[in-house]
């Protein structure tokens, strides 16, 4: 079994500065990621916030430069899932889908994913219409007619996007109002964003591809349809923790909830990023939280390697 | 196959692909979207371990949006699998390697 100091799970913006921090420790450190290196991050079209790009910076072009600084410092990146963790002494061992991996201490940073809808159609159509990423599917709907679901940041930034391909982006919204920041929400007018409140989606409907989607006005509870080619859904969020770890406190969302210096319930465990119980998730807090955990880890190792 | 991808480029999808002696795997991508680039280390781990079972071929969506229309692609990264020149499976979006792993096992 590949044993090792510390082991990170995940490699978004959290692990892989976890990863940064710790290899310029010189732990001796294994980050497993399960699908792609930069995790959320390979899906943002543009980071507008990242401090000192004043032009912004390609959300793929910042993951690759985080992967190359960590591996430039002598971060091991391998493909794993983790499945479960679990406890034998101070031993800490993961089971994954490549086979088992022992650490002294661990930091999870498997990140998050997109929530689904939950209608009709939507597993049918994926792919065929329905699309949980614009930066990468927007550029097949050039000239069509497209809705986008949700409120927050991510739907009237990705509704924003896709103006530069449909001829028609609809943002439909189960509240009155927009949570999208107010600069958002001005580039959203800019951009002839017709928006549709109060209203929840009820079923995606289609032949083959998308070509429809079936609305219900949650005032006056009237159904309508809109005719249409795609379907984008950004209603939030959902934590990548179900792996079992018992030991591993969590919110009733999944989020694992850890102290201010980022310990889990498991003595050696720590999590930072997205898959963690706070109240802001940006890549800005991932990197913050990756190089606290790192260096709590270090801490815990010198700790438990003394005794 | 041969631990290297083969870019289709023009016409030659039918004979790389439809008439592969090896089953296929056809990864849909372009240039602008971060999760295809993203997952490319995984296709040539499994490019080198499944090596002379399985031919990986990529098709730029951009430079052959015929094809990609022909097979319905409307979202990248699209992984089709192709066993005597008929399509067998398919994968939408980002997945683990286990997962291609296991439908790789299925079509070999």
């Amino acid at each position: 079994m590949e044993s090792r100091q510390l082991i990170i799970v995940g490699g978004g913006p959290a692990g892989l500065t976890a990863g940064l921090y710790a290899s310029r420790a010189r732990l001796d450190v294994l980050l497993l990621e399960s699908v792609a290196v930069g995790g959320q991050l390979t899906r943002t079209y543009r980071i507008d916030n990242w401090p000192g790009e004043i032009e912004g910076i390609g959300g793929f072009d910042l993951a690759e430069r985080m992967r190359l600084h960590s591996r430039n410092t002598g971060l091991n990146i391998a493909f794993a899932t983790l499945q479960a963790i679990r406890m034998e002494g101070k031993d800490k061992i993961l089971v994954t889908d490549q086979g088992e991996f022992k650490a002294l201490s661990l930091i999870i940073a498997t990140g998050a994913t997109n929530a689904l809808l939950g209608v009709k159609g939507e597993k049918e159509y994926l792919g065929r219409g329905v699309s949980y990423c614009a930066t990468c599917d927007a550029p097949f709907y050039r000239d069509m007619r497209v809705a986008v679901i949700g409120g927050g940041e991510t739907a009237a930034e990705e509704a924003i996007y896709l103006t530069r391909f449909a001829r028609e982006v609809k943002l439909v919204h189960r509240r009155e109002q927009l949570r999208a920041s107010k600069i958002l929400q001005e580039e959203l007018d800019k951009h002839k964003v017709e928006r549709i409140l109060s209203t929840v989606a009820v079923e995606i409907t289609g032949q083959d591809q998308v070509t429809g989607l079936e609305l219900l006005d949650l005032k006056t509870n009237k159904q309508s349809r809109l005719n249409l080619d795609g379907v984008f859904i950004f209603v939030g969020n959902i934590p990548q923790t179900g792996f079992a770890a018992p030991g591993l406190a969590k919110n009733p969302d999944g989020f694992i909830i850890t102290d201010q210096e980022l310990r889990t319930g498991m003595a050696g465990v720590f999590a930072a990023g997205d898959c963690r119980q706070s109240p802001l998730k940006q890549v800005t807090t991932a990197v913050g939280e990756g190089a606290l955990a790192a260096f709590m880890a270090q801490k815990y190792l010198s700790e438990v390697e003394e005794k | 196959m041969a631990g290297k991808a083969v870019h289709i480029s023009g016409d030659n999808f039918k004979t790389e692909v439809l008439e592969s002696q090896t089953p296929a795997l056809v990864d849909f991508w372009a240039p602008w979207c971060g999760p295809c680039k993203s997952i490319s280390p995984v296709l040539d781990e499994l490019a080198l371990e499944y090596e002379d079972r399985v031919k990986l071929v990529k098709v730029n969506v951009d430079d052959n949006p015929g094809v990609a229309a022909q097979y319905g692609v409307r979202a990248i990264p699209t992984l089709i699998f192709f066993k005597g020149g008929q399509q067998v499976d398919q994968i939408t979006g980002a997945v683990s390697k286990a997962a291609l792993e296991n439908a790789l096992q299925k079509i070999l």
